[in-house]
């Protein structure tokens, strides 16, 4: 299979932890410019898949390829992110103890290192790029506001602000809407197909509603592995999807 | 917000640096101009007395940049703060010259009694100050770098580390004591005669290191308070509550608590080596244990995390201690772990952080009977004053200081 037009490749992945296989030959291929939704019950190892990508878990084998050469499996999370992948955690992480504007200060794309930080001074371009940010992830209102004092979903929506500021190739995102309510789910959708649209993105969910609302080719994870791969519809007619996830 | 920053956080920090430089001025006139018959004669036991505490408030401020900022807990900052000092030590040995016991113009007395032939190499260079001075900031410094270097690095956080930095401490503690290490061994450095040239004894002298004491305060809360504003201090703080996140973000958290930790090295050291010719000995006690764990109850009874808090506990908690073994001496450190065991209990955020909390519930309520005065709904503006002043941006989190794990 050729690397050479895709943005994420995985082949033959697999990782244990205490002999237990979470992720197991676990192949996935995502195009450049591509959305891509993965569901899967509990447990099947859509965050274990996430935490190869980003640097986090190293696989026991197989290969993990960004941007069609770059082996991420060699990097470690710093110097990923810094390559253009940037990742919403499952558990909404933001920085609680700083206003809104902060994190995203903190997020915005820029040199890394301690000594600009400890002299940087926020240039006129920053806070246009912030107040941008603001205004997509709809918390300009909450700018001065405690990161802590956000509801749930606008912490998720503060996450996915600091993935922008950061300015990736691509975004993995895992279950953004987790706790939302409808009409928070149905902005986070478009949210999501808005960045879609110049971005790579993967988005792990399992509310159903919501990635048929993003309307893109679904992955089914099993077990550590794929089960099923293909639209929507297709994947939730596959009868080995519909026993794992009513058969139990 | 601004308004806020003004009358909280930063006024207490100019207020705080304005108190030191005050003292720094007033403390010395009161003790050599003024006639000791005077009420307002300040004695020259009492100005090396509070001149030993601002080492100690120092040291509790080089803690809390890491504690406080970065969820360092070290119990081992005592090992930064006593090199500091023996460095300083062995420049006051060797102002001693040929008065020692033995009157030998090159080795002090100590060496002499053990027979040393030469001056051993580590000792050259400490008969000029200036030699001394970038000494007490570099061997701290160097310390912790290479020690945060490895810790750091290999990612071990929380107790693992508490504990690494104890037994660091341990481990120079048990290395000082010894003869052939070359300072002086369970003896440590003492009968120091001049610095600079002055008499260490003199009234004067006291006084000039009084002073030096609070000045160098000063300047560290100034510094500590520009690196906690700085985009590098919030960055301190998000490695503090969500390091992962920091590193998904391309940052690199492991550099971002070296700095802190280096810096906060050399701050100790610098408190060692102000402390030592005003109590005139350093000695291998200085690595206790023990002495790391007082400076984190100074800080935790303060009020980790807001730079002046540390400074009053340390003040408080010496003086404390001060008074406690002048009158029952046999119950200090019941009385400081009972202190401690309170603190943990009562006052998670230390006095500052009580005083913080109080100030936000008054503001709040005065804001809610000032808004029933002018007839507006109290409910209202309520909440929104409560949290501002209650969660100050920075502040340690009220739902748990300890950093999330992010998954
Ligand atoms: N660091 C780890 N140590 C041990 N087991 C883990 C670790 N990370 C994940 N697992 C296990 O791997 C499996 C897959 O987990 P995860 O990727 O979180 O699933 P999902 O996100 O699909 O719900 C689970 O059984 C989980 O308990
Ligand atoms: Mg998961």
């Amino acid at each position: 299979m050729s690397k050479s037009n895709t943005i994420l490749y995985l082949d033959g992945v697999s990782v244990s932890f205490d002999g237990f296989r979470a992720i197991n030959n676990l192949s996935l291929v995502l195009d450049k410019g591509e959305m891509r939704a993965i569901i899967g019950p509990n447990g099947a190892g859509k965050t274990t898949m996430m935490d190869i990508v980003t640097g986090k878990t190293r696989p026991d084998e197989g290969e993990v390829f960004f941007d069609g050469q770059v082996d991420l499996t060699r990097h470690d999370e710093a110097e990923i992110a810094m390559m253009g992948i940037g990742r919403k955690f499952q558990k909404p992480t933001v920085f609680e103890s700083h206003s809104v504007e902060d994190n995203l200060m903190l997020a915005l794309k820029g040199p890394r290192s301690i000594f600009p930080a400890l002299f940087h001074r926020r240039a006129a371009a920053e806070t246009r790029r912030i107040d941008d940010i603001l205004g997509i992830i709809r918390l300009g209102e909450k700018r001065n506001e405690l990161a802590a004092n956000l509801s749930h979903g606008q912490k998720q929506w503060l996450e996915i602000g600091m993935l922008l500021a950061q300015d990736p190739k691509l975004l993995l995102v895992d279950e953004p809407v987790a706790g939302m309510t409808d009409a928070e789910t149905e902005e986070t959708a478009r949210l999501l197909k808005d960045i879609a649209r110049d971005h790579s993105v993967v988005v792990v969910e399992h509310d159903m509603h919501f990635v048929r609302e993003l309307g893109v080719k679904v992955t089914c994870l099993h077990e550590g592995s794929v089960l099923s791969e293909g639209t929507l519809d297709f994947v939730s007619a596959d009868e080995r999807v519909v026993e794992v996830y009513l058969g139990r | 917000m601004i308004a806020q920053r003004l009358f909280g956080a930063d006024r207490r920090i100019a207020i705080a640096i304005f108190v030191l430089l005050a003292a720094a001025v007033i403390v010395p006139v009161l003790n050599l101009a003024v006639s000791p018959s005077s009420a307002f004669y300040i004695p020259s036991y009492m100005v090396a007395l509070t001149g030993k505490y601002l080492c100690y408030a120092l040291l509790a401020l080089a803690l809390d940049l890491v504690w406080g900022y970065c969820g360092i807990l070290s119990l081992g900052h005592g090992a930064f703060f006593a090199l500091g000092g023996y460095a300083m030590g062995m420049y006051l040995m060797r102002q001693i010259g040929s008065r020692g016991v033995y009157g030998n113009p090159i080795l002090p007395d100590f060496m002499v009694f053990l027979n040393y032939k030469e001056l051993p190499w580590f000792w050259y260079g400490f008969d000029h100050f200036w030699f001394a001075a970038l000494m007490v900031l570099a061997v701290p410094g160097l310390l912790a770098f290479i020690f945060g270097w490895f810790a750091f690095r290999s990612r071990v956080t929380g107790v693992y580390l508490s504990i690494i930095t104890q037994a660091m401490t341990y481990a120079l503690l048990l290395a000082f004591f010894r003869n052939d290490m070359g300072f002086g061994g369970n003896n440590g450095l003492t009968d120091f005669k001049d610095i600079l040239g002055y008499n260490v004894q003199a009234d004067a002298t006291r006084s000039a290191l009084f002073a030096a004491s609070a000045v160098t305060l000063a300047l560290a809360v100034f510094v500590t308070a520009a690196i906690v504003r700085s985009k590098y201090g919030k960055l301190l703080m998000a490695v503090r509550d969500a390091e992962s996140r920091t590193r998904f973000l391309g940052w690199r958290a492991e550099n971002v608590k070296l700095f802190a930790f280096t810096v906060s090295a050399v701050m100790a050291g610098i408190a060692g080596a102000l402390y030592v010719p005003q109590v005139g000995i350093i000695n291998p006690g200085e690595f206790d244990p023990a002495n790391s764990i007082e400076v984190v109850i100074w800080t935790a009874v303060g009020g980790r995390g807001t730079i002046v808090g540390p400074i009053i506990g340390a003040l408080l908690v010496n003086a404390g201690k001060s008074w406690f073994t002048g009158v029952l001496p046999e119950f200090w450190l019941f009385a400081l772990g009972g202190l401690f065991v309170a603190v943990t209990l009562l006052l998670p955020k230390g006095i500052v952080g009580m005083w913080d909390g109080w100030r936000g519930e008054g503001k709040a309520s005065r804001a809610a009977s000032l808004a029933e005065e002018a007839g507006a709904d109290p409910v209202e503006p309520e909440p929104k004053i409560v949290r501002t002043a209650a969660r100050t941006p920075g502040a340690w989190s009220a739902t748990g200081p300890e950093p999330q794990p992010a998954e």
